[in-house]
């Protein structure tokens, strides 16, 4: 039913600040505290909603309109995930370039805005982000090209809906490798340690971090809210990706799906609180890293 | 047999990143142990004794004893890390990428079917033998060099099961037992080395070379 | 067949047990004997060549008839002039005359041992018929050499005998993915690379693979046989090397790497490939000639110049072959001719070394002053390496020049000449400077020991200059005719 499949990005645009939540739940367990509770990242955005957003005197409009436009890629991408076998509400072909590149335009929107903020520091910042980004391309296209190879070209719905357990049998290589290739890649987009800190205050350090520090109120709520969901859009993307859905009954895919991504969000706190982060220079080895993983899975595919 | 050849690759390429010689040694001793198992899976079907004997020594030597003999003389010299090789760990592992690429090209134009050789194992070994010569070129460290000779035998080797060769396995015994002594050799020059020479860069190995001007022979004397 | 066992089995026995023999006089026995058994064994063997079948794995056909006696003759000779060597080296410390740090030798068992060792593996690999075998064996000679190269134990040795070990086992590790290549040349089961099964189907094997294993192991094992540029350990392992050493690195395991050369060019020919791997060979050939004839011209330091001599002798040697036909011919018994020739001058420059304490060319002056037989040699040993009349290394030069000529090939013929010229004169302003003129060391009357083996060198070098004796002859020519050249 068509009703049904608006089901998930619903599910995307309430459940993505719990995810956010768990993630410094699993920190806080790692460092011996107790940590905020889970549903901290509601109570910021109801209390961010109520205030006014200040501007400073040398930004223009584009600061104004950039949380919008970066809301608005956002929801879309939601709008072309599937849960398993259950489609998404846009499916069409090529649906995954069209993710690959609203991601880059929400990206685009942020670098801009923090440029038109005039401060250096922003601008450090903004650079930094576009130099890893740029890294990190390579590691999505070419995951998406095995996924091309290996399934056939059409949607992201389609692609992903054929992985079951026999999929495993014959290429689970390919799967583990451009699995870990696109959460390296998760740990990148994201600002995570190893990459990035997300709660880092030194400001030599910050890539992500930095570029939204001019942000306020409701449109500061809009930053943090659009955090949440790219968490959730590559975290769908690793687990519609390794799980074999197609082998689990309908009605038990939407909970394993949710669970997947709860364990995806559980992985990433653990690989926080391990890790520490890399100095700037070796996180290109990092993109390069997992550039290659995807491109091994690749030589795999074309030759066995 | 892919995940063999998968894991055979990234090992290759974290020898090509890492400047740490402890892991460099703890890499090369998976590798042999991943090679020991090879003939036991390529022969599934047809196991002798002999296949048994191969893949056992090939662990026990490869991925025991030479990495134990490395790893004292990496605490007898005292250097934990790589010095300043020729060409950066960056760009070495950019390096590695296009070496992965010439070897996906050479088993490309060999124009082999599936059934004759596997050709990702066949990939993961030419890249092997690659990633050997160029550690060999590119590092300083003289441990470096001996790890990157047993790469290069590791890669030679996986071409060389890849092939089926029907060698009676005294002689892969043989092959075996050479490449062994070689690294012994090696690693006993070593020691040397470093009571004599004070470091293991072999960059500074220079004192016998006919390109400096033999007045330095004359200076010796005066 | 057992005999053929008994040439391999005695040395390793013997290099084995040598290493736990305690009293240097006993290990010197052993050593002495083994050499001249080994001798009697090898002439023995290699005389009835039709009795002896070819097995798999190892035979004796007449190009390995011919290397065996060569490198039985060599080890004697070195070994006669070894043992008084190894007796005259002091036990303590001494003082290294080049940079004055103190080095101790390393214990003369292990010394024994490697050289007897080095003696079974070079013997099984001119035995071999299974290339991979051939392979153990020829790797085997790098491992056991390299200990011998670095007998001194000093800073110069030490970085030599890396050099030599690291290179040549990564050279030789090529030539076994070469080998691993052959096997795919075989259409189909049984996958045998025994000499035999290959010679046997050479009109079926796959040439475009074969072609590609002949590239890896003429890359392999030219780096152990010194051919440029792969050469670069050779002038330092072979320098730094005690003398005896030197002459059995130079004068036979050169060999041995170019008989593993042949090997395959010997299943190309077969295969009807003969003339792929001619203009390579030409080209490393001319190479290697031309780049030890210049490193020659300015040496400083009398034992590389030796080395780099050996250089270009491999480097004709490979021209040789890469000419075919007559060249092979020559090759082959230029093969014979340098051996014994640069035996001889590296047993004479160890004369020189020991008595005037220094390897530096413009410091010695009067060899023929203070050792005249040694000063003798030194000169003949000259003319000989050159080329010269009444050597043998001149009729075996002028052969292989004459097969240039033959196939017109000017350019070619007119760098040959030139190189050589090259090499003549870079070597006569050395040896000559340093033969002639007053000496200020005293003369001394020099060891029996040291003096014999390099008489005797030159002896039948001279004698092969004049006449080439019947069986040898006739081996050379089945040889040539086995590679697919055609007899003289």
């Amino acid at each position: 039913m068509k009703i049904m499949y608006w089901a998930l990005p619903l599910a995307a645009w309430v459940l993505s600040p719990l995810m956010l939540g768990i993630i410094n739940r699993v920190k806080a367990f790692f460092a011996g505290r107790r940590g905020p509770p889970v549903w901290q990242l509601y109570y910021d955005l109801f209390k961010l909603l109520q205030k006014a957003s200040v501007y400073s005197k040398s930004t223009s409009m584009v600061i104004r309109v950039a949380p919008s436009v970066v809301l608005a890629c956002m929801a879309l991408c939601t709008l072309m995930l599937p849960w398993g076998e259950l489609q998404a509400p846009v499916t069409f072909v090529g649906d995954i370039i069209l993710l690959a590149y609203l991601l880059g335009l929400a990206r685009f929107a942020t670098v801009l805005a923090a440029l038109d903020t005039g401060s250096s520091f922003e601008g450090m910042g903004a650079s930094r982000e576009v130099q890893f980004a740029a890294l990190a391309e390579p590691s999505f296209f070419l995951g998406m090209l095995v996924l091309v190879l290996h399934f056939g070209f059409s949607g992201l719905s389609d692609m992903v809906s054929g992985i079951s357990l026999e999929t495993w049998h014959t290429s689970g290589v390919l799967l583990i490798l451009v699995g870990c290739s696109w959460f390296v890649l998760l740990l990148a987009e994201n600002s995570r340690i190893p990459v990035d800190d997300p709660n880092t205050h030194l400001e030599l350090t910050m890539i992500h971090e930095v570029m939204v520090l001019d942000y306020s109120g409701p449109d500061f709520a809009f930053i943090l809210y659009v955090a949440s969901l790219k968490m959730w859009i590559f975290a769908a993307l690793v687990v519609n990706l390794v799980v074999p859905m197609h082998s689990l009954t309908p009605w038990l895919q939407a909970p394993v799906f949710l669970l997947g991504i709860v364990f995806v969000m559980v992985l990433v706190g653990v690989v926080e609180s391990i890790l520490a982060r890399l100095r700037l220079q070796q996180i290109p080895k990092v993109l390069l890293g997992s550039a290659i993983l995807s491109l091994i899975a690749l030589i795999v595919r074309l030759m066995g | 047999m892919t995940i063999i050849s998968v894991l055979l690759i990234l090992s290759c390429l974290l020898l090509l990143g890492s400047s740490r010689l402890h892991v460099a040694i703890r890499v090369v001793a998976a590798q042999g142990i991943l090679l020991g198992v090879l003939p036991l899976i390529r022969a599934v079907g047809d196991i002798h004794y002999g296949i048994w004997i191969l893949g056992l020594s090939t662990i026990i030597s490869k991925g025991i004893l030479l990495p134990w003999l490395m790893t004292v003389c990496v605490r007898l010299s005292g250097i934990r890390r790589e010095i300043e090789p020729f060409v950066g760990f960056g760009p070495s592992l950019l390096c590695g990428t296009a070496l992965l690429g010439l070897a996906v090209w050479i088993t490309t134009r060999l124009q082999l079917t599936p059934a004759e050789a596997p050709l990702v194992l066949l990939t993961s070994s030419f890249f092997a033998i690659f990633v050997g010569l160029f550690l060999m070129v590119a590092r300083r460290q003289a441990i470096t060099q001996s790890l990157a000779y047993l790469v290069l035998e590791n890669g030679v080797y996986g071409v060389g099961v890849c092939m089926s060769l029907d060698f009676p396995f005294i002689v892969e015994l043989g092959i075996l037992l050479d490449v062994f002594v070689g690294v012994f050799l090696m690693g006993n020059l070593l020691f040397h080395l470093d009571r004599e020479f004070e470091h293991l860069d072999t960059d500074k190995l220079t004192e016998l070379s006919d390109l400096s001007a033999p007045a330095t022979a004359v200076e010796e004397h005066a | 067949m057992t005999l053929l066992l008994l040439t391999i089995l005695l040395p390793a026995v013997a290099g084995t047990a040598s290493y736990f023999i305690r009293p240097h006089r006993w290990r010197r026995l052993l050593w002495g004997t083994t050499a001249a058994l080994h001798l009697a064994l090898s002439v023995t063997a290699a005389l009835p060549m039709n009795a002896t079948p070819l097995d798999h794995w190892i035979g004796m056909d007449s190009l390995s008839a011919i290397f065996l006696v060569l490198t039985s003759l060599l080890f004697l000779g070195a070994t006669v002039y070894g043992i008084g060597y190894v007796a005259r080296e002091p036990v303590t410390g001494q003082l290294d005359f080049e940079d004055g740090s103190l080095f101790k030798n390393e214990p003369e068992s292990i010394f024994t041992g490697a050289i007897l060792l080095l003696l079974a593996a070079m013997t099984l690999a001119i035995l071999s018929r299974h290339l991979a075998l051939q392979w153990v064996a020829i790797e085997a000679t790098t491992l056991a050499s390299a200990p011998l190269i670095y007998y001194h134990q000093n800073r110069r040795s030490l970085e030599a005998a890396w050099k030599y070990l690291i290179l040549c086992s990564v050279g030789i590790a090529v030539a076994l993915l070469g080998i691993f290549f052959i096997r795919m040349t075989i259409q189909d089961s049984p996958h045998e690379l025994t000499l035999a099964t290959l010679l046997e189907r050479a009109s079926t094997l796959n040439h475009k693979w074969l072609s590609t294993a002949f590239i890896f192991m003429l890359v392999g094992y030219g780096t152990k046989m010194g051919l440029a540029p792969m050469h670069t350990w050779l002038p330092d392992a072979h320098s730094e090397a005690p003398s005896p050493v030197s002459a059995m690195l130079s004068g036979a395991l050169l060999n041995c790497a170019f008989l593993g050369i042949l090997r395959v060019q010997q299943i190309c020919a077969a295969a009807g490939m003969a003339s792929f791997g001619g203009d390579l060979l030409i080209l490393f050939g001319l190479v290697s000639m031309g780049l030890a004839g210049v490193f020659i011209l300015r040496q400083a330091d009398y034992k590389r110049m030796l080395a780099y001599s050996s250089v270009e002798h491999m480097g004709i040697l490979a021209l040789g072959v890469g000419l075919g036909g007559l060249g092979l011919f020559g090759s082959l018994l230029h093969a014979v001719n340098h051996s014994i020739v640069k035996a001889m001058l590296f047993l004479t420059a160890g004369n020189i070394l020991s008595r005037f304490h220094t390897k530096d060319t413009t410091k010695i002056q009067g060899v023929r002053d203070a050792l005249p037989i040694s000063g003798a040699l030194w000169i003949a040993g000259f003319l000989a390496v050159t080329g010269s009349p009444p050597f043998g290394t001149f009729i075996s030069e002028f052969t292989i020049l004459r097969a240039v000529v033959d196939q017109g090939r000017w350019v070619v013929a007119a760098l040959y000449v030139v190189f050589l010229l090259l090499a003549f004169v870079g070597m006569a302003g050395i040896v000559l400077r340093m033969a002639l003129g007053r000496s200020e060391v005293n003369r001394v009357r020099e060891p029996l020991t040291t003096v014999l083996s390099p008489l005797v060198f030159a002896v039948i070098a001279i004698l092969l200059g004049v006449y080439l004796p019947g069986p040898l002859a006739d081996k050379l020519h089945d040889a040539a005719q086995l590679l697919g050249g055609m007899a003289k």
